[in-house]
């Protein structure tokens, strides 16, 4: 384990970016942080979390795929995939960090996606803990420990310094080219940090949220639930929670007409918007309550079923914060589970 | 000034669930904290009791829900709106978006709301209890002591430069209605209008490269009632999922601002849902300080008929080459 | 792209009744005005959306200039006054964003005014030159 006193931590990033290129949350004028390329002058952002997830390092919002040129009675087909360089993605939580595992998930079996994979080869993950976790966490609920997260590197934040411990080989490599801006360190306030986490978890207002009643297998249960009209009535049908989610992963193929040729591209979809999955024949999924219900019975439902049981929710609580009209999964789950919930 | 308790407001409920005026309630539902009020309809006195809300947390603007609502209903539905929610539900109506008949309004003082992004910028992170009363507002966080804060301090942009107290439409009224309020609205438009103009492209720029294009502001605006939004239809050319780059974040917030110009009521939704705290509203009042100049006064909404701005004419205009010719112009 | 002598690109959208045969008249008097002023005939001039000056510029123009039969003139009686109405909006927004203010410019040009039509045409060329290139309002995927 090494550490590096905080007053110093402009070494670190000077010493990765020398290197590498460095992305960190960075504090907005707004207030809000997100994630920004680390240059002199650039401080880490003291907030919990940023507002965008960090899976656009490795599934961007809009990403081009391939490129047409026509000339004449020609079309030439461009790839336009580029070789990415290796890139540091410091300072992710817990819980965006299990949900690259979920987002591995979809995009690395076969057929494995390859723009989603050359990114996730070249990007080294640190991950720090959560030293003030907010209300709006329940990350527990599926299982994971804020106080120790699990990437390539993993960082603990005390009150003077910086503990990082290396956990892949991509991760090792990393740390043995900052040896010189750090030292080495025992773990001794790392044990004491993470136990002064495990109490606050446990005083969350969401700590005891229940997720036995959902996984594989219950679509039978739970798909024809009265409880989705009402959850979903107001739902404005926008994509805040679906692009501020650091899990979903749908996206949509376009082609861009330049004028003298087609890009085609990839972007996010969102499954709340009308025109998802539009086929010939139309939606397939006419109404905002079906929709919604899509929404949830994927992270719920669906995935587990597909994958081990694991949930597609993290416990981020980004939609908690974010959803215009302030409906997400939590009162979702709370209103399904039953009232011995609430 | 009485101050309305959401007891008040379920009273009136009930009494028109029970004397049939009405079969279903618009109102506003609790959450899982005191600040994550959502939407909701009502339809018997159990449910009012159990989840009803109003407080300083009963931000959202029902009038947009009538459209949906009423469309199959038979009987009535009642709505609660705020003063500004009431301009709204008067411009629905000029464009007959939904039908008068089918609504009960009751009208409901307002005395602002709270913007908890600015709760949280003052008492930190980990908010466990907000208590509002009156002039203060108590936070309880996990990790501060307990902090008093002046409700004015915290109030929502809207709120703080509110435009109007009076209630424009409303078949019966909780609380007073108050007058239209001569406002500061303009004042950051004007900012920005006597900035250079790389100045301001600096400005938009950035603010406008956050959009992660999740359409909340459109489709919260109570003036965005397509059926199909041109940004949604394949057909158009300009259908898209994403911003793609700047030129496309800058085509949707012009092309999203001018096509509710003249019909913006200024509620402030836009800005109150963008989750990344994007200054739309910046937009929608530029087209309204301009109209104002340009036009004379209109305030959309303020009566039910009137004709917006840009559906009309006089004959002696002014000249699209003349609006940058004016005084407070430096670029 | 040939980085040759800078040319800009004007997108100039007529009005049916008036400009596009100011325009003509222009052509017949042998008067001239920049072979960068690419014409689009449109009905009214109250037929441009906002959408189709922002799509001008994001297929690659440079300035857009709309013209219309003068108030009063109107074929449908009162089309260009909406237009008045909507491009004052619209450029003064254009204007607020930070978008340079020369770029657009309506114009009321009779089917008499061949003269009025070169001149303006060269006034606006030349005022658009003047800036250069549209940066502000581009889309880089379309100048690949």
């Amino acid at each position: 384990m090494r550490k590096i006193v905080l007053e110093k931590i402009d070494l670190l990033f000077e010493a990765i970016s020398n290197t590498m290129s460095l992305y960190l949350p960075v504090d907005q004028n707004d207030g809000k942080a997100a994630y920004t390329k680390w240059e002199e002058g650039k401080k880490w952002s003291e907030a919990l979390n940023t507002v965008k997830s960090p899976k656009d390092f490795f599934f961007p919002q809009t990403e081009d795929m391939m490129e047409f040129k026509v000339e004449g009675k020609n079309i030439e087909v461009i790839d336009t995939r580029k070789a990415s360089e290796d890139f540091v993605v410091f300072g992710v939580r817990a819980c965006d960090v299990k949900a690259f595992d979920i987002l591995d998930k979809v995009f690395l079996v076969d057929p494995c996606d390859s723009y989603y994979a050359t990114k996730r080869e070249h990007g080294i993950i640190v991950a720090v803990a959560c030293n003030k976790p907010s209300e709006t966490c329940f990350c527990s609920a599926f299982g994971i420990d804020a106080a120790d997260p699990k990437a390539d590197v993993s960082a603990w934040k005390t009150e003077n310094e910086l503990y990082l411990q290396a956990n892949t080989e991509k991760g090792e490599k990393l740390l043995k080219a900052l040896e010189n801006v750090t030292e080495e360190a025992t773990e001794e306030k790392v044990t004491e940090q993470k136990e002064q986490i495990a109490k606050i978890m446990k005083k969350l207002p969401l700590a005891d949220l229940d997720t036995s009643k959902f996984g594989g297998g219950k679509t039978d249960e739970f798909f024809n639930s009265p409880e989705w009209e009402e959850l979903s009535e107001s739902c404005l049908g926008c994509g805040t929670c679906t692009f501020v989610c650091p899990t979903c992963q749908c996206y949509d193929i376009k082609d861009f007409n330049t004028g003298n040729g087609v890009i085609r591209y990839r972007c996010w979809d969102s499954c709340m918007y009308s025109d998802f999955t539009r086929m010939a024949h139309g939606n397939n999924r006419n109404s905002q309550k079906e929709r919604f219900r899509q929404r949830f019975m994927h992270k719920l439902v669906y995935y587990p079923e597909n994958n081990e049981g694991i949930f597609g929710c993290v416990g981020c609580g980004r939609c908690v914060s974010r959803c215009p009209i302030s409906m997400n999964i939590v009162k979702v789950m709370k209103n399904l589970g039953g009232k011995e919930n609430e | 000034m009485q101050k309305i308790t959401k007891e008040m407001l379920i009273d009136k409920a009930t009494e028109l669930l029970n004397n049939g005026t009405v079969s279903l309630v618009l109102g506003w539902k609790k959450g899982e904290y005191d600040y994550d009020v959502t939407p909701g309809v009502f339809e018997s006195v159990e449910e009012l009791k159990k989840d009803f809300v109003f407080g300083d947390f009963s931000a959202a603007n029902l009038s947009k829900y009538l459209v949906k609502k009423t469309e199959k209903l038979e009987g009535k539905i009642l709505v609660f709106l705020k003063p500004c929610d009431t301009y709204s539900f008067n411009q629905l109506l000029t464009e007959h978006r939904f039908d008068r008949e089918k609504v009960y309004a009751v009208g409901v003082q307002c005395d602002g709301m709270v913007d908890i992004e600015k709760v949280k910028k003052i008492a930190g992170d980990g908010i466990l209890s907000v208590d509002c009363n009156g002039e203060d507002i108590v936070v309880k966080t996990l990790y501060n002591d307990d902090m008093t804060i002046a409700k004015a301090d915290v109030l929502a942009e809207r709120c703080a430069n509110c435009k109007s107290k009076k209630h424009v439409a409303y078949d019966e009224l909780l609380g007073e209605s108050g007058e239209v309020i001569d406002s500061n609205r303009f004042d950051e438009v004007e900012k920005l209008e006597k900035m250079t103009a790389d100045e301001r492209f600096a400005f938009w720029q950035n603010e406008l490269s956050k959009c992660i294009r999740c359409n909340a502001c459109r489709d919260a605006c109570p003036a965005c009632t397509c059926e199909k939004c041109v940004f949604n239809n394949p057909n158009s050319g300009v259908e898209n999922k994403s911003p793609a780059n700047s030129f496309e974040e800058k085509l949707f917030h012009i092309i999203r601002a001018y096509h509710v110009a003249g019909r913006c009521t200024d509620c402030g939704e836009c800005s109150r849902v963008c989750p990344q705290n994007i200054p739309l509203h910046l937009l929608n009042r530029k087209f309204i300080k301009d109209i104002n100049e340009f036009y004379g006064e209109y305030q959309a909404g303020a009566e039910v008929g009137s004709r917006a701005p840009l559906v009309d004419y006089t004959l002696n205009d002014l000249e699209p080459g003349e609006v940058f010719d004016r005084g407070d112009e430096n670029a | 792209m040939q980085m040759k002598e800078y040319k800009p690109l004007i997108v100039a959208f007529c009005c049916n009744w008036c400009s596009y045969a100011g325009a003509d008249l222009a052509g017949n008097n042998r008067l001239n005005y920049p072979a960068e002023v690419k014409i689009i005939r449109v009905p009214c001039s109250c037929r441009v959306n906002p959408m189709f000056i922002l799509r001008a510029f994001q297929r690659g123009a440079d300035g857009v200039i709309i013209c219309g039969c003068h108030p009063g003139d109107c074929h449908y009686t009162s089309g260009n006054y909406f237009t008045r109405r909507r491009m004052a909006a619209l450029f003064s927004m254009l204007d607020f964003l930070g978008i340079e203010k020369e770029r657009t410019r309506v114009e009321w040009v009779s089917a008499a005014e061949g003269a009025k039509f070169a001149a303006t045409m060269n006034d606006f060329v030349e005022k658009v030159v003047s800036l250069g290139e549209n940066k502000r309002l581009e889309d880089l995927r379309c100048k690949r």
